[in-house]
């Protein structure tokens, strides 16, 4: 049967109505967009191509590789997506592969899939797409650069959409943030890792096979200015958000104290947001946003190496198809 | 690793495969709502929700047993509301390494176990009774953009075509993994994850090839950017009723428990 | 109405990288021939068809479909004329039920429904899948997804039938069954596009060589099929004599 790819896919049950209801709104009106943008890009083509390339991500979702304790690693995809097509066809594309998965697999839950395709779609893309702008900005001219590029940008959309993630599951009171969003945001380094491989690998081959397709993608990120600002704007609110959005910010001192608590305090019938303070930045958010810029110099320098490895390989066997 | 959905039987002749399918995706969505929104203290709605649940698989032959077997398939992600017992606040119940263990913790964290185990089995009824075109067709009677619901269903279409591409591709590999006698093989994780990100470079290509002589196969038969489909039978009163009664059970058992269990 | 269904006057293509695809390429079909293309890979056969209902437009050349010139105006009625099936029929059913496809092309003629349900009976009757309406078409073998892909365009009822590679892909028996079901379509003209040198024999009365995006010969199939040294010098094999 289907293998979750990712601990990311939210099931129903873990998000309260009002922040389902919220993650709906979000991608309906993100998707609206995504179908003016990518029928003014695509034509006629458009939906025989998004199609098919849905179909890709969901096959290659499972082109699994084994890591290490019985584990095996998956891509993702939105931003590989993101990269060759361009941001606004990888929502499509994404939120496609999640209503597919949710609706046939139980691989997330249906009122879920809002949030789920903003959180591996929309957000994937974009920071992802984001990240790989930017790099090729900084990089212009220098050999590799949409490989790092590539990434720098599939690591951190892999990243972000977990923050975002626990910061859903927090705002819906399922899980607390003080717990949960370090323990996402360490999982999915190291999954961004695995995500940033694959992308790179791919991209490599498509470069070697059809350099036509990364000149084109090359050229259109390098126009859009606006994506850069976007998706890093988006990184930086969740990320910035996260520590301080925490709705039990000492949960575990206030236990002893808050007897009677619930004798006293009566539910309302559905809590909008549950209650957040907002505290001073204590050293745990300090010290995740660091961990965060921490996890990026490192792939970048992990993905460097690597993209000057296997150039170095190939030239020495010659293209040899993998 | 191989994914089965093209043996599900999602034929039949139970009134639940018969209810239409536009009512049926409605009361799905409606149950799950229910079921989300039911409060985490009221605690007899959670057996006679599953009752509930449990009557409409009986009713579509599912398989009370196996709905419920099927509907585990969430809970791994529990993990993340783990923490829920430890950090709600309550009464101290029990300590496990150091951490206390709220009563609220314990309500909380269970309430929501039992919620995604209820509303997983209604979402896996519905793909077990609903023919996934049917699906979709009344995904776009419900206002989901056409062009989204054409791409879903090129989605379903190709899924498998790919998947038959991919397999290849991992026979190929299989076939030249070969480890020493000693020792293992297969290089190392970040290695094999190059090889994967090649192979799916591959399939990437050939599915943009695709893409194309589809698109030409679809111009070819006149297709000029508007998609054409029959269109459905429009929903009457009569086909729309059955859907009513879970839907009622839901509302009696719902406001039992805001008004009764709710203390 | 002419009896001359398809006319090709002096088409040139090149690719968009600039090499040269099609070559002043000529040819007229009559009302009811049964015509065979073949020549080695890369000669320009897909090319030539593509173009033959518009979805490659040449760089210069006429073509005209019973009378009417192939322009971007008559572009529509054209595609409802000259029904295309293509070599890969994964490629040709690109909907999920067999109905779905079959009706494709009739209602994106702009039929009404209840003639489109006509028109989808009819088709799959030709191709003996009477009843698979309502299958899947992932589900369909590899035969059985070529006959649904001939009623995909049967459906629309063209003027004229064009196959690219029907052969490719069957296994004997299920290539045995597509020639006979080619050859029941007594009246129906045909272009079939082919590397199977038996089939064309044995359905065609003419063949057209193509060869580097020219024509190189074009005459009775008994006489060019038979001939060593022709088929020999295109990269083809002659049929031997009966």
């Amino acid at each position: 049967m289907f293998i979750p790819v990712l601990a990311m896919h939210i099931p129903d049950g873990f998000l309260s109505i009002p922040v389902s209801a919220l993650g709906w709104l979000l991608l309906i009106g993100i998707v609206a967009i995504a179908l003016r943008q990518t029928r003014q890009q695509l034509g006629d083509r458009q939906i025989p191509l998004m199609g098919i390339l849905a179909a890709f991500v969901f096959a290659a979702q499972m082109i699994n590789f084994p890591v290490a304790g019985g584990t095996s690693g998956h891509l993702l995809g939105g931003t590989l997506v993101a990269i060759l097509l361009g941001p606004w066809a990888a929502v499509l594309v994404m939120t496609s592969v999640i209503a597919v998965q949710g609706m046939l697999f139980q691989d997330g839950g249906l009122l879920a899939i809002g949030f789920n395709a903003t959180n591996m779609g929309v957000i994937a893309a974009f920071v992802g797409y984001a990240a790989y702008a930017l790099v090729g900005r900084v990089m212009r001219g220098r050999p590799g650069r949409h490989l790092i590029g590539a990434a720098v940008g599939a690591w951190l959309g892999v990243e972000v959409a977990a923050l975002a993630t626990a910061l859903e599951l927090a705002f819906s009171n399922t899980a607390s943030l003080d717990i949960a969003l370090p323990a996402m945001a360490g999982v999915h380094a190291l999954i961004g890792i695995g995500e940033a491989l694959i992308t790179v690998a791919a991209l490599a081959f498509i470069q070697q096979t059809r350099p036509d397709l990364i000149r084109g993608s090359e050229a259109s990120a390098s126009r859009g200015s606006g994506w850069i600002a976007v998706g890093l704007l988006i990184a930086l609110a969740i990320t910035l958000v996260s520590p301080l959005a925490d709705p039990n910010p000492d949960g575990l001192e206030r236990v002893a104290e808050d007897q009677g608590f619930i004798e006293t305090a009566q539910q309302p019938p559905y809590e909008i947001l549950p209650d957040y303070t907002v505290p001073f930045i204590e050293s745990e958010a300090a010290s995740t946003i660091l961990a965060g810029v921490i996890g990026v110099i490192f792939v970048v320098g992990v993905s460097y190496a690597t993209a000057r490895l296997s150039k170095k390989r190939r030239g020495a066997s010659g293209s040899q198809p993998i | 690793m191989q994914f089965n959905v093209k043996d599900r039987p999602s034929m039949g002749d139970t009134p639940l495969h018969a209810l239409d399918p536009r009512m049926k995706l409605v009361v799905a969505v409606l149950l799950i709502v229910g079921i989300v929104l039911t409060p985490e203290r009221a605690l007899p709605a959670y057996p006679l929700l599953w009752a509930l649940v449990a009557s409409l698989a009986v009713i579509g032959r599912v398989g009370v047993w196996r709905l419920a077997r099927l509907g585990t398939v969430a809970l791994p992600f529990a993990l993340a509301g783990l923490t829920l017992l430890f950090t709600t606040p309550g009464q101290p119940l029990a300590t496990v390494g150091g951490l206390t263990i709220s009563d609220a913790g314990l309500l909380r964290f269970v309430s929501i176990l039992i919620k995604s185990w209820l509303a997983t089995q209604v979402s896996i009824l519905l793909s077990l009774t609903t023919p996934f075109t049917d699906l979709l067709g009344a995904l776009e009677s419900l206002g989901i953009p056409q062009t989204l619901v054409l791409i879903t269903s090129f989605l379903y279409r190709y899924v498998f075509t790919l998947n038959d591409e991919a397999d290849r591709l991992r026979q190929a590999r299989a076939s030249r993994s070969a480890a020493p006698t000693y020792g293992r093989g297969g290089g190392r994780w970040w290695w094999r994850a190059q090889v994967a990100g090649g192979m799916i470079g591959n399939l990437f290509l050939r599915s943009t090839e695709r893409s194309e002589r589809v698109y030409a196969a679809m111009l070819a038969r006149g297709f000029s950017g508007q998609m054409r489909a029959i269109a459905p039978p429009p929903l009457t009163w009569r086909a729309a009723l059955p859907g009513l009664l879970p839907l009622l059970g839901l509302i009696v058992i719902e406001v039992l428990a805001r008004l009764w269990w709710n203390g | 109405m002419s009896e001359m269904l398809i006319q090709v006057q002096g088409l040139y293509y090149h690719y968009p990288d600039g090499t040269a695809a099609l070559e002043d390429v000529s040819f007229t079909i009559h009302r009811g021939e049964k015509v065979g293309l073949i020549g080695p890979n890369g000669a320009g056969k897909s090319t030539l068809l593509l173009h033959l209902n518009g979805i490659l437009r040449s760089s210069s050349g006429q073509i005209t479909i019973d009378g009417l010139p192939l322009t971007e105006r008559s572009l529509r009625q054209i595609r409802a004329q000259v029904g295309l099936v293509f070599q890969n029929p994964d490629d040709q059913l690109f909907s999920t039920y067999v109905h779905q496809d079959v009706a494709f092309g009739p209602l994106h003629m702009g039929l009404p429904d209840a003639e489109v349900e006509r028109r989808v009976e009819q088709a799959l009757e030709a191709v003996g899948m009477r009843g698979a309406a309502g299958r899947i078409s992932f589900h369909l073998s590899g035969g059985e997804k070529k006959r649904i892909a001939i009623a995909t365009v049967l459906s629309m009822q063209p003027k004229i039938l064009i196959l690219d590679e029907p052969s490719s892909g069957l296994d004997p028996r299920g290539r045995r069954s597509l020639i006979q079901l080619l050859a029941s379509f007594t009246d129906q003209t045909l272009l079939i596009s082919t590397h199977d040198m038996r089939l064309a024999y044995d359905l065609c009365s003419r063949v057209i060589v193509l060869d580097e995006g020219k024509i190189a010969a074009d005459g009775p199939a008994a006489d060019l099929l038979t001939d060593a040294i022709l088929m020999e010098r295109h990269g083809l094999e002659s049929v031997g004599h009966v």
